[in-house]
């Protein structure tokens, strides 16, 4: 056995590998886009005037936190269709990625909607102001630059967890460093790349989240 | 008293500003507020005092509709604020009745409460825009003429972190009235600021109570501002008023044993 490290073999497949990036940020993209929205709409949801609701949307947050994605990738994909529900891998996987980690950002934003004191909300009422401008105007403007580190951590969460979708077909990094394996027996480069470009991906992003609070905090005079 | 005993709306000739009816505030077995009965007349500024404790500071929460009640009736101007007529009854008010008798209430808190990530000037033009309607133009003129009067309108581009305690609690007081109350509540507004800037924002009171005719309710620990400055003293004990009588009255007449030694106890921590 020698470690016989090929930079041929390197150049060959790297068009494709990174082609594959590509797929990976727009599934890890579109993954957090709808976790981003739909985790914010259960935060909200559960403090509605309506206990059932927020029973509801609490247990059912505990219950996806608590099974694998990879489960629920499987779920959507396979178990979907004995319900009428056919989706290609792509959808299927954003959805399951989407649904996944909104779960995650409800808890994140939910902290940060605590986290504004309740003074703020008296002063809004005390301005009259409605519930929805109580929220759109004065304590997620608040609530959300509290929340940057944690929805930044989950995005880079998110972005290591694209693997997964390998698992259903979606051609992202993992899935294309196997097919390559698997053609030309060759594993070391293209798992090696697959590893180099996760990295050179995350720390920036970890970086620049960082820089987006500080902006953030700034601009809102905190 | 059931719900249906109280009047749907108070006769004209009896129409207090503000009227507490039987008012009853618990919290559990804790009983904060027992059988309030309270008037405050049209223009009247009165000053709430007391121990901590004595529920002082629920009157003005019950009043700005942060607190609910849990027993007898509010009446602005009349009319039934945290009640409703539903079928020639009072039933309690939803939410869409407290907005609108909410509008003629405006607060400044203790911890002023001003919103961090507007300037001074936009946190005066937030209600006016985003409850009353009105245009940028008309809620800046607006702002910007009422932070002239606390003498903050060299500051109308800072946030509140720039700013100081007595600063703050300026623009809070230009806030409240940019909404144009007709009853403003003051509470405890003195009480987080350093000795130093607490002259800035009594005078500002001082020139409200001079110069408008706002009915005005304040929870105050000063004593000295209040009797100057008060139409009534209203002393708070242990969920009740103890006593209650002009200033001059309370401060150099005061009829009950309580209210003698709480003017000394108040004096000796001067």
């Amino acid at each position: 056995m020698t470690f016989d490290w090929k930079w041929d073999f390197v150049w060959e497949i790297a068009p494709r590998l990174a082609a594959a990036t590509l797929n990976t940020l727009l599934a890890a993209g579109s993954g957090y886009a709808i976790a981003l929205v739909l985790g914010l709409a259960l935060a909200l949801g559960q403090r509605t005037r309506w206990p059932a609701l927020t029973f509801i949307l609490r247990e059912t947050l505990e219950f996806i936190r608590s099974t694998p994605l990879v489960l629920q990738i499987f779920f959507i994909f396979y178990v979907g269709p004995q319900v009428g529900i056919t989706l290609s891998p792509w959808v299927a996987g954003m959805m399951a990625i989407g649904l996944h980690y909104s779960a995650y950002l409800a808890e994140v934003y939910r902290a940060g909607i605590v986290a504004v004191p309740k003074g703020q909300w008296e002063a809004c009422r005390a301005l009259n102001m409605t519930t929805r401008d109580t929220y759109a105007r004065i304590v997620l403007p608040q609530a959300v630059p509290q929340a940057i580190p944690g929805m930044g951590n989950y995005l880079v969460g998110i972005f290591k967890d694209t693997p997964m979708l390998s698992v259903i077909g979606v051609t992202e990094l993992m899935q294309t460093a196997n097919a390559i394996g698997s053609e030309t027996y060759r594993f070391l480069e293209p798992y090696t790349l697959v590893g180099v470009i996760f990295l050179a991906l995350s720390l920036p992003t970890a970086g620049l989240v960082r820089l987006l609070e500080r902006v953030l905090r700034r601009k809102l005079g905190m | 008293m059931e719900l249906s005993a109280y009047p749907l709306e108070l006769p004209p000739d009896d129409r207090p500003m503000v009227r507490f009816m039987n008012v009853t505030k618990s919290y559990g077995s804790l009983v904060v507020l027992d059988d309030l009965n309270l008037d405050i007349q049209r223009g009247e500024m009165v000053s709430v005092i007391g121990p901590s404790g004595s529920g002082k500071t629920t009157v003005l929460r019950m009043l700005m509709t942060l607190e609910s009640i849990n027993g007898g009736v509010i009446y602005i101007d009349g009319k039934p604020l945290t009640h409703m007529e539903r079928k020639g009854v009072l039933v309690p008010a939803d939410e869409a009745h407290l907005r609108r008798m909410r509008a003629s209430i405006g607060m400044c808190f203790q911890h002023f409460n001003l919103f961090p990530h507007m300037t001074a000037l936009q946190n005066c033009m937030e209600g006016p825009v985003q409850v009353l309607g009105l245009s940028k133009a008309e809620a800046r003129d607006r702002s910007e003429e009422l932070l002239k009067m606390v003498g903050m309108i060299d500051k109308k581009d800072q946030h509140p972190s720039r700013l100081s305690g007595g600063q703050q609690q300026r623009v809070a007081i230009a806030r409240a009235l940019a909404m144009r109350p007709r009853i403003m509540l003051f509470d405890e507004v003195t009480s987080a600021l350093d000795p130093e800037v607490i002259g800035e924002v009594t005078e500002v009171i001082r020139r409200l109570v001079a110069e408008h005719d706002l009915t005005m309710l304040m929870v105050t620990h000063q004593m000295g501002f209040a009797r100057d400055i008060s139409d009534r003293i209203c002393l708070f004990y242990k969920g009740k008023i103890e006593e209650q009588a002009a200033p001059e009255q309370f401060f150099t007449n005061p009829q009950r044993e309580r209210t003698q030694q709480f003017l000394r106890a108040v004096k000796d921590a001067d």
